[in-house]
């Protein structure tokens, strides 16, 4: 009798052992989850969390991100451990057939095993949802799945992260989720015309294909897009969505929303450390300015007298917390000046956050402003006080008028 | 002792007084309205509505209302792309802010041209408007609207003091899927019922119709909705 009451609170104290490693796991694998954003392409504008339904525009057609629930027939639910190893470490689904770089592998392969088994404790813990995938509509001929092997031969290089141990703890931490998790070179980088990524040099900034908008270089060097950015800057902008130097804007400002605010303190210093040792940049070539940049610029500065400078004011600096600096900033500098554009013609809000509740906005011009007065005060402002980037055209103006969601 | 505090109290005054912040440049109003600058400056500093018939008046709109078209917005079931971008980085908690703010405004009606129509057209917009037309299954506007047509607390908006091609727009948008919201939608049922001509004379009737003295929605529960609408909770 003794020794079985005995067994018995042995086996209970076992499994409530057993149950709270689980949910330690799951949990982790929830704040994982986050880090690698998975939710902005796995979970759709008005459907159940991480039930897919959202398509990733590419190039090359659009890709939907499929359901990673646990629904046996439609997600997850025949999938392994070992399985979704496999998906985020070698790009290989279940099935065998190789996913296609949408899907940014080639930045989870840097995530350890111990982690991805966390996280797909944490897909397995959340209520399965029948949702069925729909076709991707790829054009020929990258809708051959067999094209991938040759793809992933030139531009996958598979690998966990591997600790430097020349540096810091807080380095390595950092490296491990911005190349890893945070997969930020998929943005912040040129992308070649097979859609891979271009590795070196690092977070060199890029176009984000199809969204168009211009995700900057992130070095923090001299000529670097975060040149004069302090670690504690970067920290700010990734925990509020703002920062002494700018705003998150556009696809940025969605990763701080649903990812990075979401991110501890140590997590989120550390990344900023990471950065900080990117190497510094050249200076950047200057594109040519238009002719008849300098009247542009002239043009524009009335205009930002009378539409800009009560916000921004008249020295570029900014106003507050409210209001970003327009001097120094990235967003207006850009090689491209494709976000100034944009933001000029869309306005918007900062990103709601924990530590920024209720952001200040600014008003979209985009029917206030004609292409010549967008063209204009975009001009002034990225030649204005210390910056000195290329002019922009009309026609610049032109080619984002009707991409504000984008 | 007397003076002593009368002294004491001056002190406190002046030594109070002294630091007040002198006219600070910098500043920014940490108003709603202030932080809200992105819709005013299309809907109107109060939400009076834009002057190019298209930018629709927000105020005194139900909340309940505004909130879900907001939400809508952000779940892709309207579809308009500058306001789809405006909301995306919004939580719920602060769109149901910015709609009460909207909802809370009292401003008085502008008046928008009607475009000229048959007298014909404006007795069939006053048919549906007020009757509806059973035969085809469409409740009149009052049926649900109001019988002043001025809405219906908390999430039935009012259809006086609209513009004709904002109204038209609309009906126009439920038809070709551009505008819906949760399921059963029973605004897209009753656009898909209707014929063009039809859509443009309800839209001219509710166009002219003048705005009565009291425009305030009517109270919550005092219509019973002729359709299960999935905004008033199916």
């Amino acid at each position: 009798m003794k020794t079985s009451s005995l067994l018995f609170a042995c086996f209970v104290l076992l499994l409530s052992a057993t149950a709270a490693q689980a949910s330690a796991d799951v949990q982790r694998g929830q704040y994982l989850a986050m880090a690698g954003d998975c939710a902005a392409c796995h979970t759709s504008r008005h459907g159940q969390p991480f039930a897919g339904g959202s398509v990733v525009p590419t190039p090359f057609g659009a890709i939907p991100a499929p359901n990673l629930t646990p629904d046996r027939e439609t997600g997850l639910g025949d999938w392994s451990a070992d399985d979704f190893y496999r998906a985020m470490h070698s790009g290989v689904a279940h099935d065998g057939t190789s996913l296609y770089p949408a899907f940014p592998f080639t930045s989870y392969t840097k995530v350890t095993r111990a982690d991805t088994d966390a996280i797909f404790a944490y897909l397995r813990s959340l209520p399965a949802v029948r949702s069925a995938d729909t076709p991707n509509t790829l054009r020929w001929p990258y809708r051959m799945r067999s094209l991938m092997s040759a793809w992933r031969t030139l531009y996958f290089d598979e690998g966990e992260y591997a600790t430097d141990p020349k540096r810091s703890a807080a380095w390595n931490r950092g490296a491990y989720l911005v190349q890893g998790l945070g997969h930020c070179n998929e943005c912040h980088a040129r992308r070649n015309s097979f859609g891979a990524m271009v590795q070196e040099p690092f977070l060199a900034g890029g176009i984000v294909p199809v969204q168009n908008w211009y995700a900057p270089d992130l070095s923090m060097g001299p000529h670097g897009g975060l040149a004069g950015w302090t670690e504690a800057d970067v920290v700010a902008l990734l925990k509020t969505g703002r920062s002494a130097k700018g705003t998150a804007s556009g696809p940025m400002a969605d990763v701080v929303m649903r990812s990075t605010q979401h991110l501890s303190d140590d997590d989120l210093e550390a990344m900023a450390t990471y950065l900080k040792s990117l190497p510094d940049r050249e200076p950047q070539r200057q594109r040519e300015s238009a002719v008849g940049a300098r009247d542009l610029a002239l043009r524009g500065q009335k205009v930002y007298a009378q539409q800009c400078a009560e916000c921004h004011a008249d020295n570029g600096r900014g106003k507050g917390d409210a209001y970003p600096p327009l001097d120094g900033n990235v967003s207006v500098t850009d090689p491209t000046g494709i976000n100034a554009i944009r933001v000029v013609l869309s306005g918007g809000f900062a990103p709601v956050t924990k530590d920024n509740p209720r952001p200040y906005s600014m008003p979209p011009f985009t029917q206030k402003l004609t292409d010549d007065d967008v063209a204009a005060v975009v001009t002034y402002i990225r030649q204005a006080w210390s910056n000195k980037a290329a002019a922009v055209s009309p026609a610049d103006v032109r080619a984002y008028r009707s991409t504000p969601g984008g | 002792m007397r003076r002593l505090l009368r002294r004491l109290l001056v002190a406190a005054v002046v030594f109070c007084a002294v630091p007040a912040p002198a006219a600070d440049s910098q500043a920014v109003p940490d108003t709603l309205a202030q932080r809200i600058a992105a819709c005013t400056s299309c809907h109107g500093e109060r939400g009076e509505g834009g002057d190019n018939g298209f930018n629709p008046r927000l105020a005194g709109k139900p909340a309940g209302y505004l909130h879900r078209q907001m939400q809508d917005f952000q779940r892709g079931l309207r579809h308009y792309e500058i306001m789809e971008y405006m909301v995306a980085p919004l939580t719920d908690a602060y769109m149901r802010e910015i709609a009460e703010y909207f909802a809370g405004q009292e401003v008085p009606y502008a008046r928008h041209p009607v475009p000229a129509t048959t007298a014909a057209a404006m007795a069939r917009g006053e048919e549906l408007a007020t009757r509806g037309d059973p035969k085809r299954g469409v409740p009149a506007c009052m049926a649900c609207h109001g019988p002043n047509l001025t809405g219906v607390q908390p999430d039935i908006p009012g259809l006086v003091g609209l513009p004709y091609d904002y109204i038209s727009a609309q009906i126009g948008a439920w038809r070709t899927n551009t505008r819906s919201t949760v399921a059963p939608d029973c605004m897209a049922t009753i656009a898909n019922r209707l014929s063009d001509a039809d859509i443009s004379a309800v839209a001219a009737w509710l166009a002219q119709r003048p705005v009565p003295d009291d425009a305030h929605p009517e109270p919550a529960g005092s219509i019973k909705p002729p359709l299960h609408c999935g905004v008033l909770g199916g």
